[in-house]
């Protein structure tokens, strides 16, 4: 059933060439809106990769053990989010209680990562291309890390980029844009190297 | 069949969502108990015991501590700061926007954002901590002058009002006439700090004003009125001061009588001058009771100036507005502060003057309205 991919593979091609922001246009909004201080930024990524790999697990054993023998597929949209969203509450107030200083670093996002499309993205394409556990969990680590990496490097540019002089239309979002776009086609430079779909 | 997808679907959510509640709750019970916190205010002076869990903001307000806070927790106002000395935890990213390096240095914190989870040590300043809301009765209402009533209210009865004399209170009028709305507007408090269940305000007809108009047409003694406070950080200093200068035009006089009560009744030794800025003789009100105060307390010399006084008026002291009275008799500010209530107009000019002297911004006070 599952394909048959490496998954060291799986684990790089999705930080790099099918990085969720860069080639797949995941979890767009806290990547423009939290990227104007690096320091920020880096903490939202370090969530984002927990969490992905946390909700993917579930996500993972919720699919292979409830949806499928109770023949539910039409369901998953709705359970998958709600597994996610169950998941964050009690995350925050897991990271409030043991780790306080953890969770003053990136408790605050917790809520905004709730809604993140990457997180959903990714448990949909882990059930789309059939990957057994040991692919899911790379792929939901790689996508983590890549997404990671995208926001900070945009973050470090951005920082940048605010004692520059710029048209006042390129301000902002504008120019946000248009670095995301130059950084994904470099990255989709290393298509040669290894590729996934 | 249909019917039997729909079943299935229905019931399988509801067991899912179900579950998920369960455990939501159950991690919650567990990990969100973090049992009964003391919170500890102003040094011991407030004890109170809380169920942590809860931001302090709420946990506050559940105490009928209000902390003002305008967005609701938030975190996008930055009202709501509380100095938290002890066991609130890192400074979080949310709160980082609001607070100063200075503001760090205080141990400030945002209360909406800072979780109650052990025992902690605030500092809450006592003008927030004693914000009440009174539903008074009125039972006194005078003209002390053609435009100026007193009035002067009941507390609810067991209720106390601790007040800084000085101070201000917010006045709520109710819908009348073309009023539709309930609108609210300050005024000082112009009794005694040491009387705790009565309140006296001094309200003059401002033309067109919707409360003072409220005040002098509609409002009729035995109604209720509602107030809350006190507020404001007009109050005595006096701290490495002998004189104080006191100076007041119209119903300004307010904060001042409190004032001059609150320095008498504390037997503080300051000397007090207060220059009283009107037009005319029918503008001058409290005549009597400031000349007995003279005459019981040499510390305090009254000095009502006389802008325009009427021929008929046979008016023996000073003429002109406060400024000139000021400039001729205060010489210079070593070891006096001024305290002023009245008009921007005549507070302004006064202060001008004040500053000439060598008053500075740390021994001038003063409300404006």
């Amino acid at each position: 059933m599952a394909p048959n991919i490496n998954p060291l593979i799986i684990f790089l091609a999705s930080i790099i060439t099918s990085n969720m922001v860069l080639s797949n246009f995941l979890g767009m909004c806290s990547y423009l809106s939290v990227s104007s201080e690096y320091k920020t930024a880096n903490g939202l990524g370090m969530a984002v990769t927990l969490v992905l790999v946390l909700t993917t697990v579930l996500n993972w054993a919720v699919y292979t053990y409830v949806i499928l023998p109770l023949e539910i597929v039409y369901l998953q949209y709705i359970i998958f989010i709600m597994v996610i969203a169950a998941l964050v509450q009690i995350l925050e107030m897991g990271m409030d209680r043991y780790t306080p200083d953890l969770h003053a670093k990136l408790g605050i996002f917790l809520p905004l990562i709730t809604v993140n499309c990457a997180i959903l993205g990714v448990t949909l394409f882990m059930v789309i291309r059939h990957y057994n556990f040991i692919q899911s969990l790379l792929f939901a680590l790689g996508s983590g890390l890549g997404w990671w990496l995208a926001i900070n490097m945009l973050a470090a540019i951005r920082e940048k980029m605010a004692n520059v002089k710029l048209p006042p239309g390129l301000k902002g979002p504008g120019l946000s844009f248009i670095i995301t776009g130059i950084m994904a086609m470099a990255f989709i430079g290393f298509s040669g190297i290894f590729t996934i779909q | 069949m249909d019917f039997g997808v729909i079943i299935k679907a229905v019931i399988s959510l509801a067991l899912i969502s179900g579950a998920l509640s369960v455990i939501i709750s159950i991690s919650e019970s567990v990990l969100n108990n973090y049992g009964t916190c003391e919170l500890d205010i102003n040094n011991g002076s407030k004890v109170l015991s809380v169920k942590g869990g809860s931001s302090l903001l709420s946990s506050l307000a559940n105490e009928r501590i209000f902390i003002p806070s305008a967005c609701g927790g938030k975190a996008t106002c930055g009202l709501c700061k509380v100095a938290v000395l002890e066991g609130a935890g890192p400074l979080l990213l949310t709160e980082e926007p609001y607070i100063t390096q200075e503001e760090r240095a205080q141990h400030m914190r945002l209360s909406c954002q800072v979780k109650v989870k052990t025992n902690m040590k605030l500092l809450i300043p006592d003008e927030l901590f004693n914000i009440k809301e009174y539903i008074c009765e009125l039972v006194g209402m005078d003209d002390m002058t053609y435009d100026i009533k007193r009035l002067r209210m009941k507390l609810p009865l067991g209720e106390e009002i601790h007040f800084k004399a000085g101070q201000f209170m917010q006045f709520y009028t109710k819908p009348y006439g073309k009023v539709k709305e309930e609108v609210f507007r300050a005024y000082s408090i112009s009794s005694k700090a040491s009387e705790h269940d009565h309140l006296e305000l001094l309200i003059r007809l401002v033309p067109e004003g919707i409360c003072t108009t409220y005040v002098h047409t509609a409002l009729k003694v035995g109604d209720k009125v509602r107030l809350s406070g006190p507020y404001g950080d007009f109050y005595l200093r006096g701290e490495g001061c002998d004189e104080l200068i006191m100076i007041a035009g119209g119903s300004g006089l307010a904060p001042i009588r409190s004032l001059v009560y609150d320095v008498i009744e504390k037997g503080l030794p300051h000397k007090m001058r207060f220059f009283f800025g009107a037009n005319t003789l029918r503008d001058l009100y409290y005549m009597d009771e400031f000349a007995q105060i003279e005459k019981d307390y040499p510390q305090f010399t009254f000095i009502p100036c006389l802008a325009r006084p009427e021929p008929e008026d046979n008016w023996q002291g000073q003429t002109g507005f406060v400024t000139v009275a000021l400039e001729e008799q205060v010489d210079n500010a070593e070891k006096k502060e001024a305290y002023l209530c009245g008009s921007p107009g005549m507070l302004n000019a006064c202060i001008t003057i004040l500053k000439n002297k060598g008053f500075t911004d740390d021994t001038i006070f003063f409300d404006k309205f």
